[in-house]
């Protein structure tokens, strides 16, 4: 068999693609490669997992039998040895190999390592995979202290789960405060008080110089010393400094990278036929008006759609996505999108009391970014108002009002949004 | 498909729909059990927004292209194909509230009580949606595309 589809990738991207080209098209075969062995899950439920609350089974982002009904064929707990071009084929490891007409790349992202001393110790981990969670968990039963290097946003989603697991973690994150790269000064601090409260040991402004063995066996891991020279013991020791474009399958290749890698509005690469999407890939980022990494999950399932109907010869173009993220740490509810610490020539709207704080960013009267925490609720008001480019001066004061909502938006934008089409007004 | 139609101009605030939407829902489907004794006490999946004289019931649009359903980190939300409404399995809802920020309507209420979300089902169970029902002026009404008043 020739599948016509190829999707090297079985997260949010190749299952949204894989679902768009079966809506155009019924017929053409579909094969789906992943080095894991799982049918898809959701990623960040590898958390919940660890805390004991979801299993695989709880945890599956599509019925287990999503493949037969989609008559897709899923190679899983297969790795991809290479890719040959020229001559279209995806090469498995021993030596199989598969003839493409489409190929998506929708590889996701590989946990960052920095070099640090006593990194290859048994106890110390990354966490990003249902196995990175299956492995940690059997180091976690006689509750041994956890140090979480980096309080980003995989950091974050960890130590709440270690908390609830009943383990003392402390957090070590080298900027002066967490989630400096989605978060305002602000709203960071909000977070850094909620993880605080919830007993989590925080350490800003300082990075782990070394990971030491234990006392009676060096090879397992015993503690970390601080740049400041400070010793903590713990029994593991989890990197989470952040991901990057996994991207080893198109070194040297003639597909584009830059950070990511390149793709136009289509999703397509530089290279005929080739497409890409989610984290591995550079897609449009709205708010900067070009290619970015936006390594979110909606972006990555909308990306692989639009790359889907583009594969299946549906044109049709990607909107653009930007980073946009929902934290719930410990109950604090808290979003954030686009552009959050702004650069010059923006302008700030703040207000805030108590545990509630709202900003939006504007940029020529259009917003750019916002931050709403304590009442959620409308934030998404806000949020689709700039994904759809709106010229927001007419009621820009009313966005950052406790009581925001669709009746501060002029009636016209307002009923063409909730579908409201004028010839179901009232004569 | 048919969707619940809002029109504004003729809704009083009167919040019918809250309160037959959240007894619908209940488990008892009583007015007083619903309110008085079952706890947490639901949400309502309608929510009517009032500033001065302009008031909007506003309920899941069930979106043609649906960015909550997009959204879902755990497809808990999907797009019905045979009914196109949106609907969601709470079985796999774990209260994320990526879709609240994803729906352009605020129309997704985050139940932080129960850990998922309240959203709009349209009383799939019901010819009309218990808000359309007893919504005494007509300001929801229950059509396919582009059938009005």
């Amino acid at each position: 068999m020739v599948p016509k589809y190829v999707i090297v990738g079985n997260s949010a991207g190749g299952i949204g693609a894989a679902e768009a080209i079966r809506e155009v098209d019924s017929e053409g075969s579909i094969c789906i490669i992943s080095d894991e062995p799982f049918p898809v899950y959701s990623r960040p439920l590898i958390s919940e997992f660890l805390a004991g609350e979801r299993t695989l089974d709880g945890m599956l982002y599509r019925p287990r039998d999503f493949y037969q009904q989609n008559a897709i064929e899923a190679l899983l707990g297969q790795k991809v040895a290479g890719i040959d071009f020229p001559g279209a084929r995806v090469v498995l490891e021993g030596s199989e190999s598969l003839p493409w007409e489409r190929l998506l790349l929708a590889t996701g992202g590989t946990p960052i390592v920095p070099n640090i001393a006593g990194r290859d110790k048994e106890g110390v981990f990354t966490f990003t995979t249902l196995e990175d969670a299956r492995r940690m968990e059997r180091f976690l039963e006689g509750k041994p202290r956890v140090v979480v290097i980096g309080g980003g946003l995989i950091g974050m989603s960890l130590a709440s789960a270690l908390v609830k697991r009943g383990v003392g973690v402390v957090m070590v994150e080298l900027l002066d405060r967490v989630l400096g790269a989605v978060l305002d000064e602000p709203a960071s601090r909000l977070v850094e008080g909620v993880l605080r409260e919830a007993g989590i040991e925080l350490i800003t402004g300082q990075a782990v110089r070394e990971i030491t063995g234990k006392s009676f066996e060096e090879g397992r891991v015993g503690g970390v010393v601080l740049q400041d020279g400070r010793q903590l013991s713990c029994g593991l020791v989890v990197i989470a400094i952040g991901g990057a474009p996994r991207t080893e399958l198109v070194k040297n290749s003639p597909v584009k990278v830059n950070r990511g890698i390149v793709v136009d509005r289509h999703m397509a690469t530089s290279y005929p036929h080739v497409y890409a999407c989610g984290d591995v890939a550079e897609g449009y980022d709205f708010v900067y008006g070009t290619g970015r990494l936006t390594p979110i999950w909606p972006n990555a399932y909308l990306g692989g759609r639009i790359a889907g109907y583009n594969m299946a010869g549906k044109q049709t173009l990607y909107p653009g996505g930007t980073a946009a993220n929902s934290f719930k740490y410990f109950g604090y509810p808290l979003v954030s999108a686009g552009m959050v610490n702004p650069q010059d020539g923006c302008e700030v709207l703040v207000s805030r009391q108590d545990r509630s704080y709202r900003k939006v960013v504007l940029k020529d009267d259009h917003i750019v970014g916002l931050v709403f925490a304590g009442d959620i609720q409308q934030a998404g008001v806000a949020f689709g108002l700039m994904r759809e480019g709106v010229n927001v001066r007419p009621f820009k004061d009313a966005l950052v009002r406790d009581d925001f909502g669709l009746t501060f938006i002029p009636q016209g934008l307002r009923r063409a949004g909730l579908g409201v089409s004028p010839r179901e007004m009232v004569p | 498909m048919k969707r619940v139609h809002i029109r504004e101009e003729v809704c009083v605030t009167c919040r019918r729909c809250e309160v037959y939407c959240t007894v619908e829902h209940s488990l008892s489907r009583d007015i007083i059990k619903a309110y008085k004794k079952e706890r947490p006490r639901l949400l309502a999946r309608v929510r009517v927004q009032e500033r001065g004289a302009l008031s909007v019931p506003v309920l899941c649009r069930h979106c043609d292209e649906p960015s909550c359903v997009f959204a879902c980190l755990t497809g808990a939300l999907r797009k019905d194909p045979e009914t196109g409404a949106v609907v969601l399995n709470r079985e796999k809802c774990v209260g994320c509230w990526t879709c609240v920020l994803f729906c352009p309507h605020g129309a997704i209420t985050p139940d932080p009580q129960r850990h998922i979300i309240a959203k709009c089902d349209l009383c799939s169970h019901l010819p009309v949606p218990a808000c359309v029902a007893n919504c005494p002026n007509e300001a929801l009404i229950f059509a396919e595309e582009g059938v009005g008043a």
